[in-house]
C-alpha cells in the first residue's frame, strides 16, 4: 500500500462513496443511479468485465473499496457514450468510469500489469515529453511494452503497414532521432507540475 | 347548437372521458348549469377503450353504462361532441369561452340503423382501435357511444360516396352542408378534464416500436383482448397474425426517464400486472403462455401491493428486475429479443419472446397553454393546483399521471371547487 492510500483510508474509515464523491470526477453522481441497469446492458464491452458499471456503483454504494478499486471494469471503456446516452438520470458514467480508473492509479493500487493503464501511461510521457505525440517512437514503447520477443514478433506483423506509411509520407523516420516538439517545451513542464500539485493539494494527496 | 344559453353561473367541463363525465354529472346533479364538450364524435375516453380495470378486473361498460344513465337525467346538463376550447379569457366567475365545432354530417335524426355505412365502402384509420384496424369512412365510434349517431368523416365529403350515404339514410339524418361552427360561451368555472395520451413509443428509439411488428404499446395489447377490438379478443401478434404466448411487457417505457417523461406515469406498472393475468385468461393451463415483466421497480401505488402480491403467485408471470437495454428481431420468425443485464446477481440476459408490450407512460392529451396561456402547469404539462389558474381547475389525467379510480375522486373534487365559484358568483348577483 502506498503513503496516498494509508491517507485516505484513514480519512474515510469505511465510507467509500463519500471518498470517491470527493475525489472522483463525476463522482457525486454515482449516488443517483437507481439501478435499472441500462449501462451494463447497452456496453458493447460488456461481456468483457468484471464488473458492469451499474455493478460499480452498487459495489461503491456497499463500502467495497478494494474489490472496486482493483476492478478491470473501468479500464475497460472504450468511451462509445452508449450508456451516457440512454441513463434514465443521465448520470456521466463514461466519465465516472475515467475518474475511478484515474484515481485508483493516483492511489497506486491500479493493476500495474492493466494493459489499458500501461498504454494510457506510454502516450502520456511521450506526449507530455515535448508538448507533440511522437507516433514513431509511442509505436516502438507499445511494440516493445511485454519484451524484446513479442516487441520484435509484433514489429515483423507490421511491417508492410509501416512500409505503406513511409511510403506515402505518414510515417517519419527521423523522428526516431530527432522530434520537433512545441516552441515553449519547459513551460509546458512547469504548467503540468504546477496542475498536478493543485489538484494533489485539492484532494488531499501526498505529492 | 345556436340555442345553448350559458351564463357566468354555468361550469363548462372541457373533455368527455371518465374525469370529464364525473364533473359535470356531479356539479350537474347539485343543481348545477353544466356544459361538456368533447372533441371526438362521443363520450366515454380512454376508459371506453379499456378490457378490464385493475383491480376488480371488472369491464369498463359497466360503469361507462352508469354514468350516461346519470347523465341523461340531467336536464341541467348539455354535451357538445366534436367540439374543442380555442380560447379561455377573463377570471374566476366571468369567462368568455371560444369552442370551434367540428361538422359531424349526420344531424339528431340519426336512429344509429347503420343503412348509411353500409352504402360506402371507403375506409379510416380506426382511431377507437388505435389505428391497428380500419373502419369504414362513416362510421359509429363504438358500440356505447353517446350519442348514439354516425358520423361521416371529412376525407369523403364531396364526394359521391357522401351522396350514397344521404341517399341510404331514410331518416334525413345526413346533412352534407354542416360546416364548422364557432361558438361563444359564458362560464363562470372551467374544468378541465382533456385527459392523457402515450407517450409516444417511437422516441424510445433502443426498443424499435418503430422497426419491428411486434413491439407493441400497452394501449395496443388492451385493445386485442377486447371481443370488439382489432383482433376480436386473441392475442394475435402484427407480425404473422401467430397466438402470442411467451410475452414480454418492459415498465417504464419513457417514464421515470429524463431522455423521456420525468415523472413516474403511476399505471403503468398496475397496467402491466393486470395485462399478465390476461394471459391465464387466454390460454388457461397451456403450459407455454407466460408472460415476463422487466422492471425497475414495481410501484403497485396504495392499496393495490395486494393485487402484485397475487401476480406473483402465478407461475406463469415471472419478473425481472432490469430496464431492458435494446431489443432486436429474429428476421426469420418474427419473434423480439430483449438484451439487458439483471440487477438481482448481474446476469447478462438475451431473451426471446414472442412479442414484447411497452407500458408506455401518460403525457397530457392537450396543452391547456395554447387557450390559456398564464395557467401554471409543471415541468410535464399537467395543470397545477394553483391560486393563480382563478377558476380553471384540471381534473383527472389533465392534472397528474393517474388510474382510473384516482382521476373520479379528483374529477368530484375539481366539481367542488367549480361549484363553490359559481355558488359565490349567484350569491353576489343575488
Amino acid at each position: 500500500m502506498t503513503a496516498t492510500n494509508t491517507a485516505v483510508v484513514a480519512k474515510y474509515q469505511n465510507n467509500f462513496l463519500q471518498e470517491v464523491e470527493a475525489n472522483v470526477e463525476e463522482g457525486d453522481w454515482v449516488k443517483m443511479c437507481m439501478q435499472c441497469g441500462v449501462c451494463a446492458g447497452s456496453c458493447p464491452l460488456g461481456d468483457a468485465w468484471d464488473h458492469s458499471p451499474q455493478e460499480i456503483f452498487m459495489m461503491i454504494r456497499a463500502g467495497k473499496r478494494e474489490e472496486v478499486l482493483t476492478s478491470d471494469s473501468m479500464w475497460m471503456c472504450t468511451s462509445c457514450y452508449n450508456c451516457i446516452v440512454r441513463c434514465p438520470r443521465e448520470l456521466p458514467i463514461t466519465h465516472i468510469m475515467h475518474g475511478l480508473a484515474n484515481y485508483a492509479h493516483r492511489l497506486g493500487i491500479a493493476h500495474k500489469k492493466n494493459p489499458t493503464r500501461r498504454f494510457a501511461k506510454i502516450f502520456w510521457d511521450n506526449v507530455t515529453k515535448n508538448g507533440r505525440a511522437n507516433e514513431l517512437t509511442l509505436s516502438i514503447r507499445l511494440y516493445f511494452m511485454d519484451g524484446i520477443v513479442s516487441g520484435i514478433k509484433i514489429g515483423l506483423q507490421m511491417v508492410g503497414m509501416g512500409l505503406g506509411m513511409l511510403k506515402t509520407g505518414r510515417l517519419d523516420p527521423m523522428a526516431l532521432v530527432m522530434h520537433k516538439g512545441i516552441k515553449d517545451t519547459k513551460g509546458l513542464h512547469a504548467m503540468l507540475k504546477k496542475a498536478y500539485e493543485i489538484e494533489g493539494k485539492r484532494k488531499g494527496y501526498a505529492s | 347548437m345556436t340555442d345553448l344559453v350559458a351564463t357566468n353561473e354555468t361550469i363548462l367541463v372541457v373533455g368527455g372521458g371518465i374525469s370529464g363525465m364525473t364533473a359535470a354529472i356531479e356539479a350537474a346533479e347539485c343543481g348545477k348549469d353544466v356544459v361538456l364538450i368533447e372533441k371526438t364524435p362521443a363520450l366515454g375516453g380512454r376508459v371506453s377503450q379499456l378490457y378490464k380495470y385493475f383491480p376488480k378486473l371488472c369491464h369498463p361498460v359497466c360503469g361507462l353504462e352508469i354514468n350516461l344513465r346519470r347523465l341523461k337525467a340531467q336536464k341541467r346538463l348539455r354535451v357538445l361532441t366534436m367540439a374543442q376550447v380555442t380560447n379561455i379569457s377573463g377570471n374566476a366567475g366571468d369567462y368568455s369561452v371560444s369552442i370551434k365545432v367540428s361538422p359531424r354530417y349526420v344531424n339528431e335524426n340519426c336512429t344509429a340503423c347503420g343503412a348509411c355505412a353500409e352504402a360506402v365502402s371507403s375506409e379510416i384509420d380506426d382511431p377507437f382501435q388505435y389505428n391497428m384496424s380500419r373502419t369504414k369512412a362513416v362510421y359509429l365510434p363504438f358500440n356505447m357511444a353517446y350519442p348514439q349517431r354516425y358520423v361521416i368523416d371529412g376525407s369523403i365529403i364531396g364526394t359521391a360516396e357522401a351522396d350514397q350515404a344521404k341517399t341510404a339514410c331514410q331518416y334525413n339524418a345526413v346533412d352534407l352542408d354542416m360546416s364548422e361552427e364557432t361558438l361563444e360561451l359564458k362560464a363562470g368555472a372551467v374544468i378541465w378534464a382533456t385527459g392523457w395520451k402515450p407517450y409516444d413509443a417511437n422516441k424510445i428509439q433502443p426498443y424499435g416500436y418503430d422497426r419491428y411488428a411486434n413491439v407493441i404499446t400497452s394501449v395496443e395489447f388492451e385493445r386485442m383482448m377486447d371481443p370488439y377490438g382489432p383482433t376480436a379478443g386473441k392475442l394475435l401478434r402484427p407480425s404473422d397474425n401467430k397466438e402470442a404466448k411467451n410475452i414480454a411487457f418492459i415498465q417504464c417505457a419513457g417514464s421515470r426517464d429524463r431522455n423521456h417523461l420525468t415523472h413516474c406515469s403511476r399505471i403503468c406498472c398496475m397496467a402491466s400486472l393486470k395485462q399478465s393475468t390476461y394471459i391465464s385468461e387466454q390460454y388457461g393451463d397451456d403450459d407455454d403462455a407466460k408472460s415476463t415483466i422487466y422492471y425497475i421497480d414495481i410501484r403497485a401505488i396504495d392499496r393495490f401491493e395486494d393485487f402484485y402480491k397475487k401476480v406473483q403467485d402465478d407461475p406463469k408471470t415471472h419478473f425481472v428486475k432490469s430496464k431492458v437495454a435494446n431489443i432486436t428481431e429474429d428476421e426469420k420468425t418474427g419473434d423480439v429479443i430483449l438484451h439487458g443485464v439483471d440487477t438481482e446477481g448481474y446476469n447478462r440476459y438475451d431473451n426471446s419472446h414472442d412479442l414484447c408490450v411497452l407500458a408506455v407512460g401518460m403525457t397530457p392529451n392537450a396543452n391547456i397553454k395554447e387557450v390559456a396561456a398564464d395557467t401554471h402547469t409543471d415541468v410535464s404539462g399537467f395543470i397545477e393546483a394553483d391560486e393563480a389558474n382563478g377558476a380553471i381547475f384540471g381534473a383527472g389525467c389533465a392534472s397528474n399521471a393517474l388510474d382510473v379510480n384516482r382521476s373520479v375522486q379528483h374529477a368530484t373534487a375539481a366539481s367542488l371547487r367549480a361549484i363553490q365559484v359559481v355558488n359565490r358568483v349567484a350569491s353576489a348577483e343575488a
